[in-house]
């Protein structure tokens, strides 16, 4: 008995910690509910239930006439072709503006030690202005650039490719610039140090040890791009997504369903050919 | 709880790969007994404590359980069973990131309630049982701490104190105290044996120290390559039937230890005789 | 060469164990070539189906558009009423964020332990497939359908969240709990344990650390998705970048797009900021 009298002078030191968290949860919550207006019984009113009712009626039969279904097909083809130019120019910017940022290639960095870092103070400032340019890139979603785009020159797939381009541009350039810091300087440096360029010692140096893993992530984002790509086009931007919205606000559940289907599927051949290719890469 | 086993096999495997591990085992352990199975590795040790849990269906022979049949049973019958029975695996597998507390509480899963034992997860319900418990292996000052801020021996003890809070009336060990230092897992397998008389338990307990398991038991089990060596009461184990059970292999880890057995002479003189085996 | 011996029937024992050792076999035939052409014709005909607009895109005329368009956002407007709208825009859209990511992880849970194979091999196809088709949808797509029933708002927006965050929180769940070393749900079950006392001792707190990490990566991620989700009126700030756009309210849409980008990097910096802290 001594025992268990004694246990019970040793609290559970985590419990107060833990109704504390409980509780702030549980009021968080109940705000997030009150905010989002967090009310499912309006899915079940009368005329939401009707709404929805028709609208998944109308699914059945998915629309299949050899017309709708062409038009599927090319709005495919527009949204892969949106995606792949998109990630194509992302790429063609993001390796040399990657290329600026990272320090493993600094030729001024050569021969110095860390206190006499502020003899080159420009190419620290281009450095740092590339870094910034990227983080800007990329917090900005690519549906607001799409839909900016859309204002600016007008609908179709051009404002998509732009609106990624832009935002993968600071996505992948962040990512290529941690995968070259990453790398061991060491094989860079004897390149720099013996009289080579900036690029000649990316491409002897730093390339050979780090294009799979760049090629492998620029795989993995053509993937997320024909996400995007479609997303894009509820915008205005072409493609899948447009025709989408289009039956969506016309409430043809048929067309909706097929081009569903059509969506899934493209995402799913994505998905296979983008682990085919890394494994392959492997 | 009584268990009897007659003319049991148990083969492990699918197709080629099928190897019998435990061959035409038969005994009966009564009520209350506690007894120490010894024998080399690989010699199913661990499958014979298995077996005796219910927890691998043995290919032929019968298993009873307190005069039932435990694999004739229903699915939920069998696994009601279970709860009565606690098989402590050598290295007692604890989730890295739970509490001692939880840790030691799971050791009672069977006799919990669902919700309760889910609340106990918010808020450890029986801690003070959980002290006890770590209490009788000197660990009280780790009941709240994480199970991986523990070292192999204290994790090892934990799965040992999970016997002290279980109800079970048949206890089965696989090498309790083997990460313990000699005094230390005296002193453990001290404890769990006292608890086992004071719950008038069976005890079955697996043990790669052969002084322990004689220092300890009355009665010794000798396992090899499958089968049941011998089956005897501990002072009619003498030196030349455990060199017979661990073959030559015995005689170097004999004189490495240093005991001082008595007849460690008679060993040491009849190399020539255990090496035919 | 290579592609021909592929072809040939396996030769008699006797001529494979020869051959085996006077011939050196010829070196594996590269693939590299083949995939390379075709992701460069993959690249030139997406361009050329472009319709040659994007060629229009470096002209002297889009870039002055696309001047216009972001000076047009200055000044932004700071009218303390709008800023408040604003303000509130931000809150509903962490708001919706933070509920649809916890609602999600519930819904994961659920369906992550028959997709984890612990209730049969045909419930593990049942419950992946579920995951699959939640995950390959976006929540733009949630979003729009949802709306139709919900009608607008951010209610509709949450849930759209919620489906789509579902999906990859659930199977990255169920990969996780596959992976989880079986040994203590098992030694847990022969002790008597029943599954949901078993799973809950033993394979949780195993992947506790994992599911958790995931949880605020997905909740950074929707924080993200929830800022544009409005632009189909489904709540938050990209309802009111939507609504000022249409109406062509040029201040007060660069108030909107600075509010979502302060957001947007403020979620970034935190999250490096934590994964840092843990890391270390």
């Amino acid at each position: 008995m001594m025992t268990m009298n004694r246990s019970a002078s040793r609290p559970d030191p985590a419990w107060h910690e833990r109704l504390i968290a409980t509780w702030v949860l549980v009021f968080v919550i109940m705000g997030c509910l009150v905010v989002t207006e967090f009310k499912p019984w309006t899915l079940l009113d009368e005329p939401s239930l009707r709404a929805t009712r028709q609208f998944l009626a109308s699914f059945f039969p998915p629309a299949h006439d050899a017309v709708f279904l062409k038009l599927i097909l090319v709005s495919t083809w527009q949204t892969i072709a949106v995606a792949t130019a998109g990630v194509t120019l992302a790429l063609i910017f993001a390796v040399p503006l990657a290329l600026i940022a990272t320090r493993t290639l600094s030729i001024s960095r050569l021969g110095q030690g860390q206190s006499q870092n502020h003899a080159a103070w420009l190419p620290k400032i281009i450095r740092h202005a590339v870094r910034g340019l990227l983080i800007m890139l990329r917090s900005i979603p690519e549906l607001v650039w799409g839909l900016l785009f859309v204002r600016a020159i007008g609908l179709g797939d051009t404002a998509g490719v732009l609106a990624i381009a832009l935002t993968y541009c600071g996505m992948m350039g962040k990512v290529f610039l941690e995968i070259m810091e990453s790398q061991d300087a060491r094989t860079a440096d004897t390149l720099l140090i013996n009289g080579a360029s900036r690029s000649q010692a990316f491409l002897y140096a730093t390339l050979p040890n780090c294009l799979p893993e760049m090629v492998s992530y620029t795989v993995f984002r053509w993937e997320c791009a024909i996400r995007s790509s479609v997303i894009l086009g509820f915008v205005g931007a072409g493609g899948l997504g447009q025709q989408m919205d289009l039956s969506m606000r016309m409430l043809a559940g048929g067309q909706v369903v097929t081009m569903l289907a059509a969506f899934v599927a493209l995402v799913w051949i994505a998905d296979i050919i983008s682990k085919q290719l890394r494994s392959w890469l492997d | 709880m009584t268990i009897s086993l007659s003319n049991l096999t148990v083969k492990l495997g699918r197709g080629d790969d099928m190897r019998t591990i435990l061959d035409d085992i038969s005994l009966d352990i009564t009520s209350g007994e506690q007894i120490a199975i010894i024998g080399p590795s690989g010699a199913g040790k661990t499958t014979l404590l298995h077996t005796l849990a219910c927890a691998i269906k043995p290919t032929s022979g019968t298993l009873c359980v307190n005069n039932t049949l435990p694999w004739a049973l229903a699915k939920s019958a069998l696994h009601k069973l279970r709860g009565g029975i606690f098989l402590a695996p050598q290295v007692p597998p604890l989730p890295p990131r739970q509490r001692v507390v939880n840790s030691v509480l799971a050791g009672r899963l069977a006799h919990t309630g669902l919700l309760a034992s889910l609340w106990s997860l918010y808020k450890p319900q029986d801690a003070a049982l959980a002290f006890a418990a770590l209490m009788r292996f000197k660990l009280e000052d780790k009941l709240w701490l994480r199970c991986d801020r523990l070292s192999g021996g204290e994790r090892q003890r934990v799965g040992l104190a999970r016997i002290m809070v279980s109800e079970a009336p048949l206890l089965l060990l696989d090498e309790p105290v083997s990460a313990l230092d000699p005094a230390l897992g005296l002193a453990a397998l001290k404890t769990i044996q006292d608890e086992a008389n004071a719950r008038h338990a069976t005890l079955v307990v697996s043990l790669h120290d052969v002084q322990l398991a004689r220092a300890r038991f009355g009665r010794l089990i000798g396992l090899k390559a499958g089968r049941i060596h011998f089956d005897l009461p501990t002072h009619l184990v003498g030196e030349a039937t455990l060199a017979d059970l661990y073959g030559a292999e015995f005689e170097v880890a004999a004189s490495m230890v240093k005991t001082t057995v008595d007849d460690l002479t008679s060993v040491v003189s009849a190399p020539a005789a255990v090496r035919c085996f | 060469m290579a592609g021909l011996n592929t072809h040939v029937s396996s030769p008699p024992k006797t001529q494979a164990g020869t051959a085996a050792v006077t011939a050196m076999p010829p070196p594996p035939r590269r693939r590299a070539g083949v995939i390379f052409l075709a992701i460069a014709m993959l690249i030139i005909a997406s361009f050329a189906s472009l319709r040659g607009e994007w060629r229009g895109l470096f002209s002297i005329e889009s870039a002055a558009k696309m001047l216009d368009l972001f000076t047009g956002f200055f000044p932004l407007e700071t009218d303390s009423r709008f800023l408040a709208k604003v303000a509130w825009a931000t809150i509903e859209t962490i708001a919706m964020s933070f509920l649809a990511t916890l609602i999600a992880l519930i819904v994961a849970v659920v369906i992550a332990v028959p997709a984890a194979g612990m209730s049969g091999v045909l419930m593990r196809r049942i419950a992946r497939a579920v995951l699959n088709f939640l995950r390959a949808v976006p929540e733009l797509v949630w979003a729009s359908m949802l709306v139709i029933a919900a009608g607008l708002g951010p209610f509709p927006g949450t849930l759209a969240l919620a489906f789509h965050t579902a999906g990859v929180l659930g199977r990255l769940l169920a990969d996780a709990l596959e992976n989880a070393p079986a040994a203590p749900y098992i030694a847990l079950r022969h002790n008597g344990a029943s599954a949901i006392a078993a799973f809950a001792y033993g394979t949780l707190p195993v992947v506790l650390p994992q599911i958790a990490s995931y949880t605020l990566y997905r909740w950074e991620n929707n924080i993200r998705a929830a800022a544009v989700l409005g632009v189909i009126g489904a709540g938050g700030l990209g309802q009111l970048l939507y609504y000022h756009l249409s109406l062509l309210q040029y201040h007060d849409t660069g108030t909107v797009l600075v509010a979502m980008i302060l957001l947007v990097a403020l979620v970034d910096g935190l999250s490096s900021l934590m994964r840092e802290r843990m890391a270390s």
